[in-house]
Parts: C-alpha cells; sequence; structure tokens
C-alpha cells in the first residue's frame, strides 16, 4: 500500500531493509537445511564427523547478527523519530475517540466525523478518549497513536497527497471495534480553509447526534444496536430497571435528560449496563435541549 | 524424598502395568512424574481441542466481510476464550508439565522429580486453576471479550469477573512456580553420577531456564491480583483513570509477566529441537555450550524488553527506543542457536524419520517467527504494524510454530519411550506437511494482511481485505485436517503400534538406555555417566560405523 505521509517513506524503508534482510536469512537457512539433509544423507555419507563446536564461528554468528539487529535498530529509530518531532507550525486537531465513532475538533471549535485536512501542511493531533482505550490509525500515514484515557497522547503527519485515507481503531474497544472506522480526506489547502472557514454554527439536529457519538450505539431507523433506538421513543412506555427492579415509564423529557447524565439510573430493560459514559461533561445543556427536540421530531 | 525410591530398583515391569494400575484412583494419587505428566497431557490436549475449535470458528467468521455465522458480540468473546484457553492453559504450562515432567528425570539418571508429591499437587493446582479460569469466563455477566490481554479500563469497565480471572492465573502461575522450583531443585541435586550441569542434555537446560523465569516473572501476577482487587473492592485507583488511575500502568505489569512468559513457552522447544538434531545426524550437537548459555541468556534479556508491546500506549520516547534496543538484544542469542543447530547438520550422518521432520519443520517455522518480530521491535515500522493482523501472523508463527510444533515434535521423538509402541511415520511426516502448506496459508496471509493495515480483533472488514482472508480461511482448514490426522496417529499407536525397541532412533542420552515405557522407577539399576550426552562412538560402533574421521 501507498505512503502517503512525509514520513511514510522512512519507515518503508526500515520494513524493506528488515523484511529484505529476513526474507534472505530465511532462504539460507531453509537452503542450509535442505542441501545438508539430502547431501549427508545416511545412505551416502554413513560416517558423521564428531565437531564439537568453534570458537571463532560462535563469536562470528554473534557479533554479525549484533551489528545487523542494531542497524535494523537505528532504521527503526531514525523514522520513529521524525514522527515523534512535533513540528511548532503544525495545525492542532483533537482527536476523541469514543464507543464507537471518531470526532475531530478543530482550533476554531468546528467539529466533524472525518478528519479533513490540508494536504502538504502539517497537523498536530491531540489524542483524547471519553472511555476505554482506542488507538487511532491511519494506515496510508504510517501512524498510529493511542487514545488513552486520562492521558494526552500526541502525534503528527503531513500528508502528501490529496485522497481518502481509512482511519481504524486498532485497540480492542468492545462490541462494534470494527465498526469504528472513518476517513482522513485530504484537500488542496486553498479548498480546506474555505472549509474551516464556514462557520457551520453549533451542529444541529441529526448531526448533533453523529458528533456526540449517539448513533454509535441508537439507531435511528428502528434496528437494534447496543442500545435502544431513537426511532419513535419519544412518549412511549418503557420498561426499566431502577437499582434493579423493573418498572414502567414514560419516556419523556425528564427521562431523556436523566439517561444522559446518569445512563445506568433508569436502564432500559434487556439492554447492557456499564457502556455509555455519563454525558455531563461533554455535551452542554443546551446541546441536550436541541438532542432531546431532534429525538420527539423522529417519528 | 526421591532416594527412598532406591528400594524399587529391580522392578523391570513397565510404569504403565504396575498392579493397580488400571483404576482411575491409583492416576489421581499417582507421585510417578510419568503418570503426572500424562494426565497433564490428557487435560491440556482437551484444552487445546476446544481452543482450536474455536479458532476454526473465528477463521470461518473472517472467510467474508460481513456477518457470516456469528455476531460481533459472539465472535469476541470467542476469540477472547480461544486466548485464554491456548495460551493460560496449553502453551505456557505445555511443554514443561507434559514432557518435562515425564522425560526430565528419565534424562537426569535420576528415578523421580525431587518432590514427587508436590508434583502431584502441582497438577492439582493446575486443575483448580484451570476451572477457575473457565468458571470466571462464565460467572458475572455473561462471556467476557476483552481478549487475553484484558486490558484497563475497557475489562475492568465490563460486568464479567476480572477478579477471579486474574486470580485463576495466579493460581496457574502458583501451580508454574512449584513445578518450576521441582524442576530447579531435581536439575541440581538428582543428576546421574558423572553428569556435570555441562553434561546434561540440552532440554534439561531448556527447562532450567523456563523454571527460573517461572518462578521470578509469576509473582508479578499475584501483584496485579492485588492492586486489581484494592482497585475493584475499596476503589483505590490504580487503573481506572475515572478513579485516577493510569491504564498504562496495567500494560505494564500485564506484560512485565507475560512477556517473559513467551520465552517459558519457547525455550524447552528449543531444547527439544537440541535433542532431536544430533540423534538423526549422528554426531554431537555443535556448540553445546553456547546453546546452553543462550537459554540463560534469552531468560535475562527477555525480562527487559516488556514495553515493546506498548510502543504505542504513550510511553516516553526515551522508554520506547530503550526498548527497542534491549527488544534486539533478544534476537541475537536466538540466532546463535539457529546457527548452532544448522551447524549441527554439517557432516552429520542424516536419517530422516518423523522427528527430525517437525524439527526441522520447527526451524522453519521459528526462524519466520523470530525474523517477523524484528519489525515489531523496530520503532518505526512496529507503529504501523502494532494491534494488526501481522501482530497475530507473527505470534502464531513463535507461539504455535515455536512451542506447539516443538511439543508435537518432541512428542513424535519420545512417544515410543512414553508407550513402548511406534506409530506410523509415514502418517506423522504426510500429516506434518499438510499442516506446514495450511500453517502458512493462514498467518502468513495475516502477515500481509497486517501490512495492508488490516487491525486485529476485527469481526468486520472492508472489501479490500476479503480475499486474503479467505485463502487464510481455507488454510485453517487444511492446518486442523493435519492436526487431527497426526493426533489420531499418535493415539491410535498407543493401542494399536508395533513394539517399539528400547532405543528406536539411535539417541544417547540416559532415557534410551532404560526400557520402553521405562519401569516405575525408570531405571533398572541407577545409572552412572562417563561420556558427554551426545556421544556417539557405542551407536556407531554398533552399527558397523568406523570412528567417525
Amino acid at each position: 500500500m501507498n505512503g502517503a505521509s512525509s514520513y511514510s517513506g522512512l519507515v518503508d524503508n526500515a520494513f524493506i531493509f528488515i523484511l529484505g534482510t529476513s526474507v534472505l536469512l530465511l532462504i539460507g537457512v531453509t537452503l542450509a537445511m535442505i542441501i545438508m539433509v539430502v547431501k549427508y544423507r545416511r545412505s551416502k555419507h554413513p560416517n558423521p564427523a564428531q565437531i564439537e563446536g568453534s570458537v571463532t564461528l560462535e563469536t562470528l554468528w554473534t557479533v554479525l547478527p549484533t551489528i545487523l539487529v542494531l542497524v535494523m535498530f537505528y532504521y527503526g529509530w531514525a523514522g520513529f523519530k521524525v514522527m515523534r518531532d512535533i513540528p511548532d507550525d503544525a495545525m492542532p486537531v483533537t482527536v476523541t475517540g469514543q464507543m464507537w465513532s471518531w470526532v475531530f475538533e478543530y482550533e476554531n471549535g468546528k467539529q466533524s466525523t472525518e478528519l479533513i485536512v490540508p494536504t502538504g501542511r502539517n497537523v498536530k493531533l491531540n489524542l483524547e478518549s471519553v472511555d476505554v482505550i482506542h488507538s487511532f490509525f491511519v494506515p496510508a500515514f504510517r501512524l498510529k497513536e493511542d487514545c488513552v484515557p486520562g492521558r494526552h497522547n500526541k502525534a503528527w503527519f503531513k500528508s502528501t497527497r490529496d485522497g481518502e485515507y481509512n482511519i481504524f481503531c486498532a485497540e480492542y474497544c468492545g462490541e462494534r471495534h470494527s465498526a469504528m472506522l472513518s476517513l482522513v480526506k485530504s484537500i488542496p489547502p486553498r479548498e480546506f480553509d474555505e472549509w474551516l472557514g464556514v462557520d457551520p454554527g453549533p451542529p444541529e439536529g441529526a448531526q448533533l447526534l453523529t458528533i456526540k457519538g449517539c448513533t454509535a450505539c441508537h439507531s435511528l431507523d428502528g434496528s437494534k444496536l447496543i442500545g435502544p433506538t431513537f426511532k419513535g421513543v419519544f412518549g412511549i412506555t418503557e420498561t426499566v430497571l431502577t437499582d434493579g427492579v423493573a418498572r414502567e415509564i414514560v419516556v419523556d423529557e425528564e427521562y431523556i435528560r436523566k439517561s444522559m447524565l446518569e445512563p445506568d439510573a433508569d436502564l432500559v430493560e434487556g439492554y447492557p449496563k456499564g457502556l455509555m459514559p455519563p454525558q455531563g461533561t461533554l455535551v452542554k445543556d443546551e446541546e441536550m435541549d436541541a438532542i432531546i427536540e431532534v429525538l420527539k421530531e423522529l417519528k | 524424598m526421591a532416594d527412598s525410591h532406591g528400594a524399587a530398583y529391580g522392578y523391570t515391569g513397565s510404569y504403565l502395568k504396575t498392579p493397580s494400575n488400571g483404576n482411575l484412583w491409583s492416576w489421581l494419587t499417582t507421585v510417578d512424574h510419568k503418570k503426572i505428566g500424562l494426565m497433564y497431557a490428557a487435560a491440556m490436549f482437551t484444552f487445546f481441542l476446544v481452543g482450536m475449535s474455536l479458532g476454526f470458528l473465528i477463521r470461518l467468521e473472517l472467510m467474508e466481510p460481513g456477518t457470516q455465522f456469528i455476531s460481533a458480540k459472539v465472535y469476541n468473546s470467542v476469540f477472547t476464550l480461544h486466548g485464554v484457553i491456548m495460551i493460560f492453559l496449553f502453551i505456557v504450562p505445555g511443554i514443561p508439565a507434559i514432557l518435562g515432567n515425564f522425560i526430565l528425570p528419565l534424562q537426569l539418571g535420576a528415578d523421580d522429580v525431587a518432590m514427587p508429591k508436590l508434583n502431584l499437587l502441582s497438577w492439582y493446582i493446575y486443575m483448580v486453576g484451570a476451572i477457575m479460569a473457565l468458571v470466571s469466563l462464565f460467572v458475572g455477566g455473561g462471556v467476557p471479550d476483552g481478549g487475553w490481554t484484558f486490558y484497563a479500563p475497557y475489562a475492568l469497565k465490563s460486568d464479567t469477573n476480572i477478579s477471579l480471572a486474574v486470580m485463576a492465573a495466579f493460581v496457574l502461575g502458583f501451580s508454574s512456580i512449584l513445578t518450576g522450583m521441582n524442576f530447579i531443585t531435581t536439575i541440581h541435586r538428582l543428576r546421574a553420577p558423572g553428569m556435570g550441569m555441562f553434561g546434561m542434555p540440552l532440554f534439561c537446560w531448556g527447562l532450567y531456564a523456563t523454571s527460573w523465569i517461572q518462578v521470578i516473572a509469576t509473582p508479578v501476577v499475584g501483584i496485579t491480583l492485588v492492586l486489581v482487587t484494592m482497585e475493584r473492592w475499596l476503589g483505590i485507583g490504580f487503573f481506572d483513570p475515572a478513579l485516577g488511575g493510569d491504564p498504562v500502568l496495567y500494560q505494564h505489569l500485564f506484560w512485565i509477566y507475560s512477556h517473559p512468559v513467551v520465552y517459558v513457552m519457547v525455550l524447552p522447544a528449543m531444547g527439544i529441537i537440541s535433542e532431536i538434531l544430533p540423534a538423526f545426524s549422528r554426531r554431537t550437537i555443535f556448540g553445546y555450550k553456547a546453546i546452553a548459555m543462550s537459554s540463560m541468556a534469552i531468560a535475562v534479556v527477555g525480562y527487559l524488553v516488556w514495553g515493546h508491546h506498548m510502543f504505542t500506549a504513550g510511553m516516553s520516547d526515551t522508554a520506547r527506543w530503550v526498548f527497542s534496543l534491549l527488544t534486539f538484544f533478544v534476537a541475537v542469542p536466538t540466532g546463535v542457536k539457529i546457527f548452532n543447530w544448522l551447524a549441527t547438520l554439517y557432516r552429520g550422518s542424516i536419517e530422516f524419520r518423523a522427528p527430525l521432520a517437525y524439527a526441522l519443520g520447527w526451524i522453519f517455522l521459528f526462524s519466520i517467527g523470530g525474523l517477523t518480530g524484528l519489525a515489531n521491535g523496530a520503532l518505526s515500522t512496529d507503529i504501523h504494524i502494532h494491534d494488526t493482523a501481522y501482530v497475530v501472523g507473527h505470534f502464531h508463527y513463535t507461539m504455535f510454530g515455536g512451542a506447539a510444533i516443538g511439543m508435537f515434535a518432541g512428542l513424535h521423538y519420545w512417544w515410543p519411550k512414553i508407550w513402548g509402541r511406534m506409530y506410523n511415520e509415514k502418517i506423522a511426516i504426510g500429516a506434518f506437511a499438510v499442516i506446514l502448506v495450511g500453517f502458512n496459508m493462514i498467518y502468513g496471509t495475516m502477515l500481509v494482511l497486517g501490512m495492508k493495515g488490516m487491525p486485529r480483533r476485527y469481526q468486520d472488514y472492508l472489501p479490500e481485505y476479503a480475499n486474503l482472508n479467505f485463502i487464510a480461511t481455507v488454510g485453517s482448514w487444511i492446518l486442523v485436517t493435519g492436526i487431527l490426522v497426526m493426533l489420531y496417529n499418535l493415539v491410535r499407536a498407543i493401542k494399536h503400534g508395533k513394539k517399539a525397541p528400547d532405543n528406536p532412533w539411535g539417541s544417547t542420552t540416559l532415557e534410551w538406555k532404560t526400557t520402553s515405557p521405562p519401569p516405575l522407577f525408570n531405571f533398572a539399576e541407577a545409572p552412572t555417566v562417563t561420556t558427554g550426552p551426545y556421544d556417539f562412538t557405542e551407536i556407531l560402533r554398533e552399527a558397523g560405523v568406523e570412528e567417525g574421521r
């Protein structure tokens, strides 16, 4: 797969050197075995030589491999150093991993569920997680760094080609781990500036549900994911578990608000506990109001 | 004490035919190291077959993109169970418990391990630990799904019973510690007269190095257990950021134990290879001391490299390059072994028989395992392949190719000694050829998938990975077929095999100087040793070959 970041070439060179050397060594070892098994087969070679060892050879095949692996270490380190030296002029983007979606927030507050970046400009990533460990992985950029809750890991890249590149979550994070996908969209800087400059205002409606990660678990079309669907949910009567005791409630504004703040307090029966992070610090009051309005309309 | 068994020398009937042998109770209360080894084998191969079925299911689900047979939720539990069973119940304790128990005292010329009753206790502790591990998976809100690594905070958040699971790992580890202490004591105290430390067969050296790792590394699991328990019950934050803890600390503790354990799995397998190569080349091993000492070197350096599992976790950049550098130093003693093995073939008199086929196949697979590890040790390349299918392929080459295939090689080598029966060698070699094809189709393909960016632990994947995944799944069918034929061939031999001579391969170590199968206390009379472990003078004279030039 072709690399598309400023340092992907360095990583690929290290791969070529390490894997190339490895393939040569493997061929050598395998051929040596086959040749000797054939050449010294008992029918042709009944009288073995009892050679106990050789200090010269032992020294040789200790020292030479040591040098070889030190060169490999150097290659690995050289590429890594570039990955870790974040340029001062890099544009910061906060990457937030949450079960099971990615949100990207730019300096001006603009949020997006895809990582839109200007080709040829340095981008710095502040990696955050709101729940468990995720790992931000862009294979085409040879870039990966974990989003660890409670830590503030950093990474950077410079895209060298316009295009769309896969984003995966590489650290196991639960049921929909393999669906935690997104895209990097690398576009010409002028288009990017235009895109970034357009203030979309605060995200609204269904867009808010996506950015806040709601739709990773709550469908909008009635299908059952991890949590109950949002379709037609407002106003219906549900059986919930309060401290383990089943009772019936009506899904109203108050219930929805409480479910965002304390997801496990009145848990809809039949759905797993402990998966949804309390949203108090993640969703602002006015955003909660907006979400409730959206749910009212989702018939 | 083992010496008290001395009175029993002179009984020359098979250990399998002692008067009370027929009933189960005589097995469950035996202190005979050979029977204990076989009891481990019975338990472990049961677990192995379960683990293999789960692996088969994983590959079936991944045959095509989308959901085929099992949902994401079930899939996540299946790969977790596959890992837990294979690692903790099969590969880690496997070779020492089965072949170590059976062969070590025989190779040393002893009548049993130093502490036979403790040995039996270790088996019971293993069984308790295994049952706890299996129970922990099913109590407390269902089957867990965190993978065998159970990373915080995901695994701590879920309802599954993490405390019991860690407790089970500790109990299993305790069994390993006791077995390790038993082996270390046996090696130091019960070598036959005339056998110095450097007169031991190299399998004993592999077990010796492994035993030290077991004794020293396993307590870390105990420490982790205490911390997890304090966090769960007292609310003191160690790992959970919500309580002010750091999830990366859990990863450190996990790998401080689990990385050295990788060498627990593979060092005894290297010992097995070091036995088989001289036997079928009819010549002394090349570089005995280098092989013995490289085992110890791997054991020591192996303690200091755990951080290479965490290159993307957010450790300081300094820690990352230090761990990378140390990791590369482990590669050197491993390479030294491979070169010495090759040199052992040089100008030998080689007979290509089933155990040698397995041993040479092992060298091929383990070389791939070791060499593919280099790209994991180097920083920039590891960043790309970390947590991808590449890593899954790599560790199956080392753990399955290295440890399990090594065990299969050992089983084929010692099977005639254990049961007094020969298996069908043509079927054994044929089955192994099938295994090799299937093996490389699965795990070789995974290496490529990972390079192309497919992450591990994915139930679903993008269409661009479809073809390679399909190949890997077909490979799994071939691999499983080969393994089943191989196991059937071995099991069939127990009853129906031809009678095995005492020394079917023309080997030189002490276990071949007693009957097949050995008597209850191993030797009709206590052996003394006057030559090195791989002295073929007598074998060659019997074969009518002149003294080696």
